[in-house]
């Protein structure tokens, strides 16, 4: 999911690093951010460093290293990317290193909660951005100590001193491991100023490849996700969900399920203290009992009948037509209002003069665009295991907010900000999903509840059903161009059912989840309109991974090409004179983004699939861009059909990121990201009838096979040396296009409704 | 006479037989157990809620996805929807049984380490037990052999996890499994 609002994930403006230095022979650089003024921690109150205070660097005597990982890892790498930016600063051995995930940092600031380890959000493309801003600091700082203590020891300045590998090296070559010098760095009095972090010649592991931390434990079947963790006494959950979040239970029978040995069956309902994101996305009956077979057995046994609320009359294919109808009015005119004229509900962006230029010109492309419904489908089910007692609260919780799941349950409990607890083991996926805390603020409930320590599992069959969906869209778009061939006017209308609308949201942002405002090709078209109508809905609506790049790439990029073809022109040559000279094109809020380095990508990814033979193989090539948040994309894909069989064969993606932390992580990210948004595009829809979702299993919501899947994606990675952009779904926008635009070549068929593939085998 | 006839009957027969042991033995990672609770009890809930192994995972209600894949005598099998009754006696390999009893990976969790072939992981059991099956069955796999692997992941593993096979492959083949 892209950037949102959101105070909880805003750092705090001034803050600084704390040194909660030592105890026992260690160094510990216990990181912690703290307002300025406040007072430092004296070590006496350090209790369990490790695990209370953020043990961002502890340097034992043996030499050993631990660094904490804050954000939690849902796949993105991050657990191994953030320590090594940690550990390089530090110049430490990596062989002997150890990560820990932190839980959440959370301290009791006059009754507020504060965040003592600044950044803790996950899956939001700014993990590495943050940990760049701030992070560098924790390994610096810790390394400056040991060059103070080894200093003090061999009697020359520190500035003689250097470091490399996990040791201080003095001027004449002797080396002194980090472990002899940790207890005497232990009583280094630390800097009153920050200390300065490398320069890029002396980085030994950014920019070097590293395998997942957490690799051999995966493979061995030890790592330990929520789901994977037991509280002894835990009773396990498990919901039967209303369909409808506004819908009432209108009878029940519960006592097959509660003959069950161990079995009793509770109605939860959501919470009118919590928000959006928070409460339980609708009324359930939980099943408690003392292990998950009962539970599953007693929950197939319950005898219920939902009633519908308003949400009942609901049905995708209704508001296909109702956002159908909202992109082809046209804005109401002053001179000649005509009633059944729709103002839009924001005009994003309007630059230079559309109607009064389209007027003009030679011709005209026009093209609608239409795409689901999406639901997360994250591997790992939601769940949570929660244990409320009098004066505390322990979760372990799937989250990519633990501050968030930290609000839900203090609005639950009401207790103090340290008297909660939340342990963030690695998470099975999130993509958006799990930056809400329905399933949270349900174990914390059902935990109240039956004054015992609830796991609650959801099966597939609940998590498919009742989710935050991504909302279906309406893209129509028009494009004018003069008899050069120029795009001379752009006009973009998109109707959709906004993320933030159920959240409070003030009308006039609803629009920000939805579209980005410096979208291709805004500032590169002279006279470019950009319209949002409202779709008024009351299914759920989220964040969803890639939003809103990922739907309104695959309308833009599919245009450029529709435009190509409208011009008998190379759609790689068209999208080259549509970024023009390599230079800064404002965006809107601040900043630029650089058409020379979106040409690079697009250069990149043409020389590598071969796209000279464009007009010549028999296979279809394709070819997509996007820039978002400072970062470059391009896609190049080749497609075959033999009868009604789309074979991908090829795909090249390359990305410019700036610099590159750990460049496999960032390959891993970049492929997995190009196969998730093909498989959407490929298979996937949320379609809704009566209300209700109709797909409930991985049967109607098939995520692409293995065959249907390329055999490889080629990563091309753009070298660079600027602060890193973040990358978990920066490859997910141009897949789909240019995925759509080589099965034109290859088929003739334009494709432009997803999913793909029904809508390929309707057509051809 | 007496004492004689006494010593002539059968001492076995002042013991009494040991009753039929209840329950349901099966061998699971090469150690014996024996299920005493429902027959009826999928074998994941007894993996993961009895014997607290938890690396074969639950994704969906039938198994669909593959996250739940163990092997019964050498043959993968959907934990969720095998029920306890049907184990007796059999011989049941789980994630944590591939690597040796000193700790060294099995060549193929060696290869998905070394290919990084990892997105969040929860999935990732899954497809080390399909993919043994796969090797069993053909030890030089080729793509189309490698595409008919059940298993869905939505971080999109999929290539990485191809690379890891093959290289899998070529580390048995090479003798070093």
């Amino acid at each position: 999911m892209s950037r949102r609002p959101d105070t909880l994930a805003r750092p705090e403006r001034r803050r600084f690093l704390q040194v909660l230095a030592g105890t026992a022979g260690a160094l510990i650089v216990g990181v912690r951010f703290a307002q300025a003024g406040e007072p430092p921690l004296p070590a006496a109150m350090l209790g369990n460093a490790l695990f209370d205070l953020g043990a961002y660097v502890r340097i034992d005597a043996d030499g050993n290293v631990l660094i904490g990982a804050r954000d939690p890892d849902t796949g993105t790498g991050v657990a191994t990317s953030l320590p090594r930016i940690v550990a390089d600063e530090l110049d430490a051995d990596w062989s002997r290193v150890s990560v820990v995930p932190l839980g959440l940092g959370v301290e009791n600031g006059n009754g507020e909660p504060r965040w003592i380890y600044g950044h803790q959000l996950g899956g939001t493309g700014n993990s590495i951005p943050a940990a760049w801003a701030d992070l560098r600091q924790a390994g610096a700082l810790a390394r400056w100590l040991l060059m103070q203590a080894a200093a003090r020891r061999l009697g020359v300045p520190a500035d003689r001193l250097r470091t490399q590998g996990g040791a201080v090296i003095s001027p004449d070559g002797r080396r002194f491991d980090y472990g002899s010098l940790a207890d005497a760095a232990s009583k280094v009095a630390p800097p009153t100023a920050p200390v300065a972090v490398k320069t890029p010649d002396r980085y030994t592991l950014i920019g070097q490849p590293a395998g997942d931390v957490d690799a051999r434990a995966i493979v061995t079947g030890q790592t330990q996700f929520a789901v994977d963790h037991y509280f002894g006494d835990a009773l396990v959950a498990v919901l039967v969900h209303c369909p409808w979040t506004d819908g009432t239970l209108a009878s029940k029978d519960f006592s097959e399920a509660e003959a069950i040995k161990g079995v009793k069956v509770v109605e939860l309902k959501p919470e009118p203290g919590l928000l959006p994101g928070e409460t339980p996305l609708a009324p359930s009956v939980a099943v408690l009992a003392e292990d998950t077979w009962s539970a599953l057995q007693a929950r197939s046994k319950l005898k219920l009948e939902w009633k519908p609320g308003p949400s009942g009359s609901e049905s995708s294919a209704a508001l296909e037509q109702q956002a159908t109808e909202l992109v082809n009015t046209k804005p109401p005119s002053p001179k000649d209002p005509n009633a059944k004229d729709v103002a839009p509900t924001t005009r994003v962006r309007n630059d230079g003069d559309v109607d009064g230029m389209a007027k003009k010109a030679a011709r005209r492309v026009d093209a609608t665009y239409v795409q689901p419904w999406l639901a997360h489908a994250t591997a790992e089910p939601m769940n949570c295991l929660a244990r409320v007692d009098k004066d505390r609260a322990v979760l372990v919780a799937p989250t990519q907010a633990p501050q968030r799941a930290w609000s839900v349950v203090q609005r639950l409990t009401g207790f103090k900000p340290d008297q909660i607890e939340i342990r963030v083991p690695r998470v099975g996926g999130g993509y958006g999903r799990r930056l809400d805390h329905d399933y949270v603020a349900e174990a914390v409930m059902l935990a109240k509840l039956a004054d015992r320590p609830v796991r609650l599992l959801w099966t597939r069959e609940e998590d498919l059903s009742h989710d935050y969906y991504r909302s279906a869209s309406v893209h129509k778009l028009s494009a004018t161009l003069d008899r050069k061939r120029q795009i001379v006017t752009w006009d973009q209308r998109m109707a959709s059912a906004s993320a933030l609308a159920q959240r409070g949201a003030q009308e006039q942002k609803l629009w920000t989840s939805e579209v980005d405002v410096n979208q291709l090709p805004a500032g590169l078209v002279p006279n470019y309109r950009s319209d949002w109508y409202a779709l008024q809905s009351t299914l759920p609506r989220g964040p969803h991974r890639g939003m809103p790049h990922v739907s309104n790439a695959f309308a833009v990029e599919s245009f450029v090409d529709e435009i190509a073809n409208a011009l008998k022109e190379d759609p790689f040559d068209t999208r080259l004179r549509l970024l023009g000279d390599a230079r800064q094109v404002p965006l809107q809020g601040g900043g630029s983004f650089d058409t020379a380095r979106l040409i690079n990508v697009l250069k990149l990814v043409a020389d590598r699939i071969e796209w000279k033979n464009w007009l010549r193989t028999v296979n279809g090539l394709g070819i997509a861009c996007w820039h978002m948040d400072g970062a470059y994309v391009a896609h190049a894909v080749e497609t075959s059909l033999q009868g009604q069989k789309l074979n991908i064969e090829r795909v090249v993606c390359a990305v410019d990121v700036g610099r590159v932390i750990n460049p496999l992580g960032l390959e891993g990210q970049v492929a997995g990201a190009t196969l998730d948004a093909l498989s959407a595009a490929l298979n996937l829809a949320v379609t809704f009838k009566d209300g209700q979702p109709q797909q409930r299993s991985y049967k109607e919501y098939p995520l692409a096979s293995m065959a249907q899947l390329p055999d490889a994606v080629d990563v091309i990675i753009v070298p660079g040396d600027r602060d890193p952009a973040g990358a978990s779904f920066l490859a997910m926008p141009t897949a789909a296009p240019a995925l759509a635009n080589a099965v034109f070549r290859v088929s003739a068929v334009r494709v432009r409704r997803l999913p793909l593939m029904k809508e390929l085998l309707r057509l051809l | 006479m007496a004492q004689a006839q006494a010593l002539a009957s059968n001492p076995t027969s002042n013991i009494t037989p040991e009753k039929m042991r209840e329950g349901i033995a099966l061998e699971i990672n090469g150690r014996p157990f024996r299920h005493t609770g429902d027959p009826d009890m999928p074998l994941l809930w007894y993996l993961r809620d009895v014997l607290r192994l938890t690396g074969t995972k639950y994704t969906s209600d039938h198994g669909l996805g593959g996250a739940d894949l163990v092997l019964v005598n050498n043959k993968p099998v959907s934990a969720s929807s095998v029920p306890m009754h049907e184990l007796a006696d059999k011989k049941v390999t789980t994630v944590e049984g591939l690597a040796a009893a000193d700790g060294k990976l099995h060549p193929l969790q060696q290869a998905f380490v070394d290919e990084d072939a990892i997105g969040c992981g929860y999935c990732t059991p899954g497809w080390l037990i399909a993919s043994l099956d796969l090797l069993n069955r053909h030890p030089q796999p080729n793509d189309d052999q490698i595409d008919q692997l059940p298993n869905l992941c939505r971080c999109g593993c999929q290539t990485r996890v191809r690379r890891a096979i093959k290289r899998a492959a070529a580390a048995m083949a090479g003798g070093h499994a």
